[in-house]
């Protein structure tokens, strides 16, 4: 009676509907089962009022032509939330011929426990078990008026504004104050986040880290700054707050080390492991000594060793710093260890060829290599102009590195070069 | 709209002092940045209410047969200032003539509408002046200190009366040059007045000309010169050093390159490093727009009076000499007359 592919059509509708109130319905909406019979009843009435963009793609991606992938691969892999859905819906329920079509990038970084949760409610997938009516059964106009007809999704958007007003997740998201417009600017965030249900996926997380003792402010700003933490596994992140709690940092100091580096936990236990070890052993520090540096700097921990070990090497060779001062500087201000290497060079070159000051004085100011070039470079000059450039500690009027470049420009002109900042403006347009 | 408002007032021209070793493009960026942090200050918007229409569970109350619906205010969303993100994204602020990495000085930018009124700026007749710092014994190929060295030369015979004499000669023959390309004829009436009043000024598209060219300073190996000129690039003003160097049987490298004036634009307005905030920009942009205002109306005065005598068509828009008074003071003799009375139709 009806072409395959209409009937095809007609299930994957079914399969949809329920995933579509599961997710995309207001919280405040009325209760998806009863919709789900009424629908289940109806679709062939419905199905022009309801969502014809699903019919759309089910269509297509059914009838598994060569047009109907095509017209899938258009759309976007971003935000593509009908296909997704689609997808989602009928893996489990035996479908082989959409396996081909359509694979999200964002499949492949499935945890276990998503896809373990997706297996878990089988009454939303296995819509064949339920007893339904046929489609093409006749209903009473009574029956008929009760049907709530959701608002169709966009199928595809370039933007999440489309979703936000529908999606509890991103709702959820957006009053806890996470910048969706920076997400939705990376690739398969967007449509990772569309997919995410808030009871199961993200509230179990957040309450993970108010459980470390992250604050609430920053909350947002952790998922922000790396929104993978809403599918990561919470065994494995457990396993790796342990692990670093073993290494002895304290409860405090894991929660800050997650709030300036939130991609921390995303990390496995043997990688943290592995520069944890890395950073003892390179600097002969001792456990207390890498800890500090390491509750200072918790990027250390996320980040590729190869440009550390190549700054090391820059401070040992080039500049031509011991051990023992490395190591010195490098508890100072651990920063030194990822700062950008031609900018140490270039800053280290003026202060020690230029500004003539030996490497045991600047092995006890660290801090001059971590500040702005032009900053160091007017100032000296302005000293050097008024006749105070004297950086030798041991002798008179002498200006420490320190306060050379960490104080403000009023209180540098006032308290060390004793000059107004007026003077210091008219020198600066003279260079 | 209250950052539309603030927008105007960043609308116009000014000047900010370009350290050397930046790109130019780093100070647009970074003034870019600043300018949008400011705009994008302004307090959250209040989120617009929606009505929306939800169903009431209707099995609880049985007996109505028909779908109930309360219609609900919620806020939208997507107009949120975190689903939206921030408002103003770029800017349009475009820079005047452009001072390569290795320079420093004065750098003119222009903000929104103000771009017209650069080209505008730059289509008038404008100088430059520049301060050039030299250093004889050595040449290089890039004819700056930092470059590879090529050769090394003695430079003790050099005397200041030298290096004027050879400024002299380079300065004669940009003369010629700017009387070729100003497109008048030599012989005429209005060549001679306008070469008189010092208004000479290439109109069509010239190589770089040299209006005024001397050296203020000679402490051997160093020296500086001071260079007003037309289309120039700062690797030919370098060039010219290395030039000066050779003219005088030795060779110089160019150390420093410092534009003290770009049109109107002098050292006394542009805003230092610290000063590139929003705040201080309004204020410089303020600044402008009070002197073009002046400038206006003094020009309409000239442009009467003009008129009525000679009804030549040569106008001065007034953008040409402003800040002259620092540099003529100094100016050496054969130069003299034609700065003053360029300073004097100014003040006129």
């Amino acid at each position: 009676m009806f072409p395959p592919t209409m009937i095809c059509c007609q299930r994957c509708i079914r399969m949809l509907r329920g995933r579509i109130t599961s997710v995309f319905i207001h919280p405040s909406t009325t209760n998806a089962t009863f919709t789900q019979q009424h629908l289940n009843i109806h679709t062939n009435t419905v199905k022009h009022t309801l969502t014809p963009h699903f019919i759309l793609h089910g269509g297509r991606t059914s009838s598994q032509t060569t047009v109907g992938r095509s017209g899938v691969g258009v759309l976007q892999g971003f935000c593509d939330s009908a296909a997704a859905q689609l997808r989602y819906q009928v893996k489990p329920g035996g479908s082989e011929d959409l396996e081909a079509t359509n694979v999200i990038p964002y499949e492949q970084e499935q945890t276990p426990s998503r896809k373990q949760h997706l297996t878990e409610i089988p009454a939303l997938i296995d819509l064949d078990d339920e007893p339904h009516l046929s489609p093409l059964e006749e209903i009473s106009n009574e029956e008929a008026i009760q049907i709530v007809v959701p608002d169709a999704l966009a199928p595809t958007s370039s933007s999440l504004r489309a979703y936000v007003d529908k999606s509890e997740t991103l709702t959820k998201l957006v009053q806890l104050g996470v910048d969706l417009w920076k997400l939705e600017q990376r690739r398969n965030v967007g449509s990772m986040l569309v997919r995410l249900d808030f009871q199961s996926d993200v509230a179990p997380r957040l309450l993970f880290l108010k459980d470390l003792g992250v604050q609430d402010e920053q909350l947002a700003h952790i998922i922000t700054t790396n929104p993978f933490f809403l599918t990561e596994n919470l065994d494995n992140m457990k396993a790796r707050v342990s692990y670093l709690k073993s290494k002895k940092f304290s409860a405090e100091s894991v929660a800050s080390m997650v709030q300036k580096a939130p991609y921390l936990l995303n990390f496995s236990v043997k990688r943290l492991d592995n520069r944890l070890g890395f950073y003892q052993d390179s600097l002969a520090l001792n456990p207390a000594k890498t800890r500090d540096i390491i509750t200072r700097l918790p990027r250390l921990l996320c980040g590729s060793l190869e440009p550390v070990k190549e700054n090391l090497k820059v401070y040992e060779l080039q500049f031509g710093f011991r051990m023992g001062e490395i190591q010195h500087m490098v508890t100072k201000v651990p920063k030194l260890l990822t700062a950008n290497k031609t900018k140490l060079t270039k800053i280290f070159d003026y202060i020690h060829n230029t500004m003539g000051i030996p490497q045991s004085l600047i092995a006890k100011f660290p801090q001059v290599l971590n500040s702005q070039f032009l900053r160091i470079k007017e100032r000296h000059l302005f000293l050097k102009y008024l006749g105070r450039a004297q950086y030798n500690p041991v002798e008179p009027n002498y200006v420490s590195l320190e306060r050379l470049v960490t104080l403000p420009d009023d209180l540098f002109c006032a308290s060390v070069a004793l000059a107004t900042v007026e003077d210091f403006e008219c020198f600066q347009k003279t260079l | 709209m209250a950052a539309l408002r603030i927008f105007r007032k960043f609308e116009g021209l000014f000047a900010v002092y370009k350290p050397s070793g930046v790109h130019w493009k780093l100070v647009r960026d970074t003034i870019e940045t600043n300018l949008l942090k400011e705009l994008n200050n302004s307090p959250p918007s209040v989120p617009k209410l929606e009505v929306r229409f939800q169903a009431l569970p209707s099995g609880k109350t049985g007996a109505a047969k028909e779908l109930t619906m309360a219609a609900t205010q919620l806020p939208v969303l997507a107009t949120s200032d975190h689903v939206r993100g921030p408002r103003y994204r770029t800017l349009k602020v475009g820079v005047g003539h452009r001072l390569d990495a290795g320079s420093s000085g004065v750098l003119v930018l222009g903000v929104g509408h103000a771009n017209k009124a650069l080209t505008e700026f730059y289509s008038s007749p404008v100088t430059r002046d520049y301060t050039l710092e030299g250093e004889f014994g050595m040449a290089t190929d890039d004819f700056s200190d930092t470059g590879r060295i090529i050769e090394r030369t003695t430079f003790e015979h050099v005397t200041l009366e030298k290096i004027e004499k050879i400024l002299a000669i380079i300065q004669g023959g940009h003369q010629k040059a700017l009387i070729t390309y100003s497109g008048v004829d030599l012989q005429s009436q209005e060549a001679y007045e306008l070469a008189s009043q010092g208004m000479l000024y290439p109109h069509n598209k010239s190589p770089p000309i040299l209006v005024a060219l001397r050296c203020t300073r000679f402490q051997p190996p160093n020296f500086t010169l001071e260079a007003r000129c037309v289309n120039e690039t700062q690797r030919y003003l370098r060039k010219l050093v290395h030039e000066v160097g050779l003219e005088l049987r030795s060779s110089a490298v160019c150390t420093g390159v410092r534009r003290t004036r770009d049109g109107t634009f002098g050292l006394q307005e542009a805003l230092t490093r610290q000063h590139w905030t929003a705040s201080d920009i309004s204020r410089a942009v303020k600044v402008y727009r009070s002197m073009v205002k002046a400038l206006a109306k003094t020009a309409i005065a000239v442009h009467a009076g003009k008129d009525s005598q000679t009804g030549r068509q040569f106008q001065n828009t007034g953008t040409g000499e402003h800040s002259t008074s620092s540099i003529t003071e100094t100016v050496p003799k054969q130069l003299h007359s034609t700065a003053k009375e360029a300073a004097e139709n100014t003040l006129s």
